[in-house]
């Protein structure tokens, strides 16, 4: 029940927020972190339940992205449709990607998963209706009441998105489906001898992860007003909802939330205020730091201080 | 007494201080990438008019500030430059990115924020959103105006066969398809065409296949770092006898670096450029005296020829319009700007409803001569022979192509 | 499509394919031999490169300076792989998804550590065999690719030697084959290891001299080369040397073929296609062990 609160509280504090005269930009902003949220999320469902490395977010961010430009350029229809459409597109690619690779185990489907980020790049270079390599200018349908700018309409939908994808990660995990993934993480061999159809499992994770993350990509080219395939499918994505996970925690659906905004906000703040780069340097050494030094991440530090602290009274 | 003099100097002191708030003008601009040889130029050039306009006592009596960001020639970094320069900067006026490829995604930006945008070299950008406050600086306007000058000629020495190789980005794709229509109507044969990647680094594979296609013309539609490429594979492997004209569309072969390091593989090649030694128009020899100056100390490309009289064009007309409107009011600006003509540097600019220059003049030059490792030679004239417009012509073409660059 | 072109674009490949191969190498020993999942190697190749630039400037042949940073790159090899082997190998099984986070990790570090040193611009060298062709009738072939087949030639021959003849070779051999046995013998596998990782990285700054002979470099270059480097090591098949050539040749001809028939805008996915086929179809690759 605390989570549902939870849960309505963020939403009513994201539409109240850009229903105030908080200045243009936090939204701006603000979408980036709710987005990495969303990524972070959808990747740790596959990455950290069930311990399937996926270097391959950025083919379905991408895909969701297109298939929301292409619903978009050919119907002009409404974003929760392309939001819709783009879920559904790219969770298909991620049961079409299972089928090909989740037999494959540790590096083999991680490189197979990069793999699938490049073709799926080069076949939209390719494709000249939305744009190839050229890439698109998309103009923006007129904001609809109450909201005062397209932005920060954007930012109350990734914030119901986040909301969504955190919902559908928490019941995975409490549910059989969640025990299933555990035990493939732990030992892959044992658990099929046990009788857990891990093939299934697997695919059922690797459809819902690609599906969020093309809902996540679906919203991108509004927010941009363009679209081109080397930013869309840029690896930073992959990096990105990669190290969040590992920051904050795989084993829980909170880890995702807090390294996605704990590094999201890092990040925004730094290209606002020293450049771009520093910002994709952060994300690779702190995941290397916390890969090294703190394997459970923030949630798996905070519970050994709180049992440090115990243990010392 | 003593209270009216307080609220009198309050006053004062508010006005004093709204008054020395600056003019802020926001750009992002290519300092690196493919772009940043001529993005380094031309912010030099406008900070030199920020300068000059501040030591004339700056715009409506203000201070004048430029704020300017790297884009990095990469098209996915202007929205969010741009919108921080607005929400966060809170800039008072905008001068594009130089180049069409990092202009396109920010104009559905302008145009849906209702915002004055001031051109920067960008081709053809504007022609899908159609926005009515946008103003090139560019000596060009449609595809016509740049490449009926290389097809004329072609043709004038016989040519009847041409191919077309565009990078697959805004820029060359607005130029390919507009010089493909031309052509067509002009009654030449396409031989071969291909769109590249904008990636591509070896163009071996395409000067093969052009050579067994055996053209008369190659027009080429690239951006620096290709350009540089195709330069260098056309010297490496030789694009075969039949070739009369080879060039046309190539970005960056303007760019003094890449001039310098280029040298003598640039002979023969007839590409088009804004401004080269002999055309005259007044004040620019000194602007160029004093760039050359500034340029040298911040080690930038000293000769400027390409980018810097334009944006320093810019500022000018900034200047001109804000002096006459008296304000920094988007609308009414652009509706000065579309009604006036503005003496500049380059001489008089105006424009057409799309934005774009109303009387284009697109100089089409021909390497000759040119040595290895010399920056200087390029001042000379002769370097450099214009080909077209008739009113600049300093010379007739060398062809064949492989004999005017002296290759195997 | 001529017979010409054709035959031309088969020549290209095959020089082509020979680089891809010596660039793949150093994978080859890393990943094939030692199971480390090593995807930082195509961005310790453009660090590389990067290297041979700087000796560029003052005057250095890249070929040369490739030679002289070997030994470079051997101490940069040890020194990670000893990291590694700390951090995740001796730690049992849930290291192997945190040591390929690790390497994605390093990769990145490495490639912004490069944009910010050097900016996103490319970087290319000089050489008097780069930017003229030998010419064989009609044909054209770059001279600059001509060198990079011969040293690649030369690098995969002198490392299939190395690892079949000498005592070290072998015993690198060995454990990758049966890593308890050998310590059973009394040889200490984690220094063999080490230094098989250092060779694959020392071999690698040589793949990277020949890169940038090969055309301009740029920061981001290493993604695409992942697809190039893990395709021809999956396709050989892991720890067989010959193989790598035998998969570099294929992966090049293909290339060009299609680059070729096809234009640019598809040669990418080439090798990517080529790893996801050879992932599907016969995962042991063709000469397996």
């Amino acid at each position: 029940m605390k989570f549902w609160i939870g849960m309505a509280v963020t939403v009513a504090l994201a539409a109240g927020l850009a229903l105030s005269r908080t200045n243009e930009y936090f939204f701006y902003a603000g979408f980036v972190v709710l987005q990495f949220v969303v990524l972070a999320t959808a990747w740790n469902i596959l990455g950290g339940y069930a311990g399937y490395v996926n270097f391959g977010t950025a083919a379905f961010f991408g895909i969701g992205a297109y298939t929301a430009v292409v619903l978009f350029k050919a119907a002009g229809a409404p974003l929760a449709l392309q939001i819709l459409a783009a879920a559904v597109i790219s969770g298909l690619l991620g049961f079409g990607t299972g089928l090909l690779t989740l037999r494959l185990r540790g590096i083999f489907f991680s490189i197979a998963t990069v793999a699938v980020i490049f073709i799926m790049e080069t076949a939209m270079v390719n494709w000249r209706y939305v744009g190839g390599a050229t890439g698109m200018q998309l103009l923006r349908p007129p904001v609809m009441e109450p909201f005062e700018s397209y932005t920060r309409m954007l930012f109350v939908t990734m914030a119901i998105l986040a909301v969504i994808a955190v919902s559908i990660a928490r019941y995975i995990e409490v549910s059989w489906i969640g025990r299933g993934l555990r035990a493939i993480r732990d030992s892959e061999e044992a658990a099929e001898c046990f009788g857990v159809p891990t093939l299934q499992l697997k695919l059922f994770a690797c459809t819902v992860s690609g599906a969020l993350m093309g809902a996540a990509g679906a919203a991108m080219p509004m927010y941009m007003s363009f679209i081109e395939p080397p930013s869309s499918f840029s690896l930073t994505y992959s990096v990105s909802a990669l190290a969040m996970p590992m920051i904050g925690g795989t084993s829980h659906w909170l880890g995702p939330v807090i390294g996605a905004i704990l590094l999201g906000s890092v990040q925004q703040i730094v290209t606002v205020t020293i450049s771009n780069e520093i910002n994709v340097l952060v994300v690779g050494v702190l995941l290397v730091v916390f890969v090294v030094a703190a394997p459970d991440g923030v949630l798996g530090l905070l519970k050994k201080l709180r049992w440090w602290l115990r243990s010392s009274r | 007494m003593r209270f009216v003099s307080f609220i009198l100097g309050l006053a004062f002191s508010a006005v004093a201080l709204a008054q020395s708030a600056p003019v802020k003008i926001g750009i992002g601009i290519a300092q690196t990438g493919t772009l940043g040889g001529g993005g380094k130029a031309a912010l030099l050039a406008l900070q030199m008019w920020v300068e000059d306009v501040n030591a004339k006592g700056g715009l409506l009596g203000r201070k004048v500030e430029l704020l300017a960001y790297d884009d990095q020639s990469n098209p996915a970094t202007t929205p969010g430059i741009y919108t921080k320069l607005l929400d966060v900067d809170k800039v008072d006026l905008l001068i594009a990115p130089y180049g069409t490829v990092p202009t396109a995604p920010i104009m559905p930006l302008v145009k849906q924020r209702g915002l004055l945008l001031m051109g920067n070299f960008s081709f053809q950008v504007n022609h899908t959103v159609k926005h009515d406050m946008w103003f090139n600086n560019a000596p060009w306007g449609d595809a016509t105006s740049w490449t009926e000058g290389f097809l004329r000629i072609g043709q004038n020495i016989g040519a009847q066969t041409i191919a077309f190789i565009a990078a697959d980005q805004e820029f060359a794709q607005n130029l390919a398809n507009g010089a493909k229509e031309i052509a067509k109507k002009s009654g030449l044969k396409t031989v071969y065409e291909q769109n590249y990647p904008p990636a591509t680094v070896d163009f071996s594979a395409m000067i093969r296949a052009i050579r067994a296609a055996k053209p008369d013309m190659v027009f080429v539609c690239s951006y620096p770092n290709d350009s540089v490429a195709i330069v260098r594979a056309v010297n490496e492997i030789g694009v075969g006898p039949t070739v009369k004209l080879f060039g046309g569309g190539m970005v960056g072969l303007q760019f003094t670096p890449v001039m310098e390091s280029l040298g003598s593989s640039l002979n023969g090649i007839v590409n088009y450029h804004s401004y080269v030694p002999g055309m005259k128009y007044p004040g620019i020899e000194d602007f160029l005296q004093r760039y050359a100056k500034k340029a040298a100390e911040a080690k930038v490309d000293p000769l400027g020829f390409y980018l810097p009289p334009f944006n320093y064009a810019i500022g000018q007309i900034l200047e001109q319009a804000v002096a006459a409107t008296k304000s920094l009011d988007q609308k009414l600006l652009a509706r000065h700007l579309h009604s006036h003509e503005f003496n500049t540097i380059v001489g008089p600019i105006s424009w057409g409803p799309d934005g774009e220059r109303a009387r284009p003049a697109v100089p089409m030059i021909q390497f000759r001569n040119v040595a290895d490792k010399n920056v200087e030679q390029f001042r000379q004239i002769g370097k450099q022979v214009i080909l077209h417009p008739p009113q600049f012509k300093s010379g007739d073409p060398v062809v064949p192509y492989e004999k005017a660059r002296g290759g195997n | 499509m001529s017979f010409e072109l054709l035959l031309e674009a088969i020549v290209f490949g095959v020089l082509l394919g020979c680089f891809y191969a010596a660039v793949s190498i150093g994978l080859s020993v890393a990943f094939g031999l030692l199971d480390v999942p090593h995807v930082a190697h195509p961005a310790i190749m453009v660090l590389g490169s990067y290297c041979t630039y700087v000796l560029g400037r003052y005057g250095w042949d890249p070929i040369v300076a490739g030679i002289a940073l070997m030994p470079l790159f051997f101490l940069l090899g040890v020194a990670i792989y000893r990291f590694y082997y700390e951090s995740f190998e001796k730690r049992g099984s849930d290291a192997g998804v945190r040591g390929l986070a690790f390497f994605f990790g390093l990769a990145f570090i490495i490639e912004v550590g490069l944009i910010l040193v050097f900016g996103v611009d490319q970087r290319m060298v000089e050489a008097a065999y780069i930017g003229r062709s030998l010419a064989l009738g009609e044909f054209r072939i770059p001279w600059r690719m001509v060198v990079a087949f011969g040293v690649a030639l030369a690098l995969t021959a002198g490392l299939t030697i190395y690892l079949s003849r000498t005592f070290t070779g072998r015993a690198i051999k060995a454990v990758a084959q049966d890593e308890p046995a050998l310590r059973l013998m009394g040889a200490n596998p984690v220094r063999i290891k080490q230094w098989a990782f250092g060779i694959a990285t020392g071999v690698t700054a040589l793949a990277g001299a020949m890169l940038i002979v090969v055309g301009p470099v740029e920061p981001s270059l290493d993604r695409v080369y992942i697809g190039r480097t893990f395709a021809v090591v999956v396709l050989a098949g892991l720890g067989s040397m010959t193989g790598t050539l035998a998969a570099g040749l294929i992966l090049g001809i293909s290339e060009s073929i299609v680059l070729m028939q096809f234009g640019a805008s598809w040669a990418p996915a080439v090798a990517f296609g080529l790893l996801l086929v050879a992932l599907g179809i016969r995962p042991q690759g063709l000469f397996g062990r």
